[in-house]
């Protein structure tokens, strides 16, 4: 570290400043160095070492835990599973939150801010106690949600959500809704409420002001809602574990099995590293795919 | 600007009843006079409340929560609060990188943070100690103190520090009267929402709780996955009830959607 230090200020000429601000910064530089770094990468490598039932942990290099997750299609299906329900979930917050934050942002002052309370307030809030309440709401062939969507007629016979993807996906939306609001309405705020009155002066519905006005300028706002929603769905933990149950796995909840119940830490580990690698590679990806395609709107 | 329509004000209706359904339906069991699982129709009671205090586990990792918050946040901003001066007040070379390390443990999965710190903490021998979880959530936490202290730090009028200076301030001195009042707000808001996120986390925490050391989410998750019961909603509404309770502190003192908006990486032109 103190040859980072010297080797940069070396190249950038001393300055007391660029001293100043390292000597600053160095306690978290140290800290996310000891912590952070160094043990991601012992992560890694944990996930070439081999393991057995009773010789635990042998510190060598093998690909056993890469060649199992590849070959076995128990895990090609897990996964398949973790991206399907991040994907829904997505999908779901993005049809209902786009609309609610538009609507927040008609609001006036004060009630915008009330219900922003309420809308974002939640994010806050203790995964699993909100979790436990999805729990409650399903709870088998007569929970409160069925009752209350048989009631209004929108299913004729009871859905079943508790231990099911459907749940997963519902109580999943649920918890990311407010990363969605947020993101939208940040977007909305950056809107110019000119180009809405000319457009309806001009004479356009209002289904053509949303879909033609609006719409084009939050879609950044949208989509990097979308990607903050996805990443956080696929990773999750709480959700997937309480709603899902022992069954229905997903990335996180199979490495937390391997690491607390089998106890075959490598191949926790190589899950959780090919989980981190495969959002890396997608988040990376699609937001360099999102500024390529509104550059116009970054400048 | 125009109004929200009929139908738009029904979507936000249900849009708000589905946002609050699960946070209210945990808080109304909790109320319940019976033995089981029911939303109290007839009269309200607190024996779930009571039934608290003769399960030792909640009481102990309730405990543990509010320390570990209240002290890992704290550690937090010791660290916090010099990185965020070095970011929002000097150019330097390194400087995006740096703040992108900081802002990681927001990028990285909490299940795969929570697998590395098991492995790295059990390898230096304090796994299952109360200062491994201690580590654990200052980093985990440190993003969101950053981002807090580091908006602060770059809305802040530096010609008071000039003027401070030119009446002979000297450095300490300086940042104690006249640089730390000025951005207390957004440290202390940083604090609060540093403590909330530490007293929440579940996913990275699970990993690193043993028996002695467990956090009440950690409880809480250990004991739904058994049975759910009365007395885990009436843990839950407890829970619930602290948060709101920082929250609406957060929201007077900073206003919610700055705190959740807060972006780490502006530059000085762009103050908040």
């Amino acid at each position: 570290m103190n040859a980072a230090v010297d080797s940069l200020s070396a190249t950038t000429a001393p300055s007391r400043e660029t001293r100043a601000a390292w000597s600053l910064a160095l306690p978290a530089l140290m800290l996310f160095t000891g912590v952070v770094v160094i043990p991601l990468a012992m992560t890694v490598m944990l996930s070439f070492h081999d393991w057995g039932q009773y010789k635990g942990i042998e510190p060598v290099f093998i690909l056993k835990n890469w060649r199992e997750i590849a070959s076995d299609p128990y895990y090609a299906e897990m996964f398949l599973r973790t991206f399907r329900v991040a994907v829904l979930a997505t999908l779901i917050t993005a049809a209902f939150g786009v609309p609610e934050a538009y609507i927040l942002s008609r609001m006036s002052g004060r009630w915008r801010g009330f219900f922003l309370l309420i809308i974002l307030g939640p994010l806050l809030i203790s995964v699993v106690a909100r979790t436990l309440g999805w729990a409650l709401l399903f709870g088998g062939n007569n929970g409160v949600a069925n009752k209350l969507l048989m009631s209004i007629g929108l299913i004729a016979s009871p859905v079943r959500f508790m231990f099911t993807e459907t749940g997963m996906v519902v109580a999943l939306a649920h918890a990311m809704m407010p990363f969605m609001v947020l993101a939208v309405w940040t977007a909305l705020q950056r809107t110019d409420p000119q180009i809405e009155n000319a457009a309806i002066s001009l004479g356009a519905s209002p289904l053509t002001v949303a879909r033609r006005i609006i719409l084009p300028q939050i879609m950044p706002g949208v989509l990097s809602g979308a990607i903050i929603v996805f990443s956080l769905s696929a990773s999750a933990f709480a959700t997937p574990a309480i709603i899902g149950g022992r069954r229905l796995k997903v990335a996180a909840t199979l490495a937390y099995d391997e690491f607390l119940n089998t106890l075959n830490w490598p191949l926790g580990a190589a899950i959780a590293v090919l989980l981190l690698v495969a959002l890396v590679l997608i988040v990376v990806g699609s937001n360099a795919l999102i500024e390529r395609r509104y550059a116009e709107l970054f400048r | 600007m125009r109004r929200n329509g009929p139908l738009a004000l029904a979507f936000h209706t249900l849009f708000v009843v589905v946002t609050l359904a699960p946070i209210v339906v945990v808080c109304l069991v909790a109320f319940t006079p019976e033995g089981f699982l029911s939303i109290p129709t007839t009269s309200l009671s607190l024996r779930w409340f009571r039934a608290i205090a003769d399960y030792p586990e909640f009481v102990r990792a309730f405990g543990t929560s509010l320390w570990l918050g209240a002290l890992s946040s704290f550690v937090t901003l010791l660290i916090a609060v010099p990185a965020a001066l070095a970011l929002a007040r000097y150019r330097f070379r390194g400087r995006e990188a740096l703040s992108a390390l900081f802002l990681s443990p927001l990028m990285i999965p909490h299940v795969v943070l929570g697998i590395a710190f098991l492995r790295f903490f059990t390898l230096i021998g304090v796994g299952g100690t109360f200062l491994a979880l201690l580590i654990a959530h200052v980093v985990v936490v440190f993003p969101f103190a950053l981002r807090l202290t580091l908006a602060a730090a770059t809305g802040m009028d530096r010609s008071i520090e000039m003027a401070a200076i030119s009446l002979g301030a000297d450095g300490f001195t300086l940042f104690r009267r006249v640089t730390l009042p000025a951005i207390l707000p957004g440290v202390i808001s940083g604090w609060a929402l540093a403590f909330i996120q530490s007293f929440d986390d579940l996913t990275m925490t699970v990993f690193l709780a043993t028996p002695g050391t467990e956090t009440l989410p950690v409880r809480m998750f250990l004991y739904i996955q058994d049975n759910i019961d009365p007395l885990v909603t009436s843990v839950s509404a407890s829970v619930i009830a602290i948060t709101m309770t920082v929250l609406v502190l957060l929201d007077r003192l900073y206003g919610l959607d700055r705190v959740l908006t807060a972006k780490g990486d502006v530059g000085p032109q762009e103050a908040p």
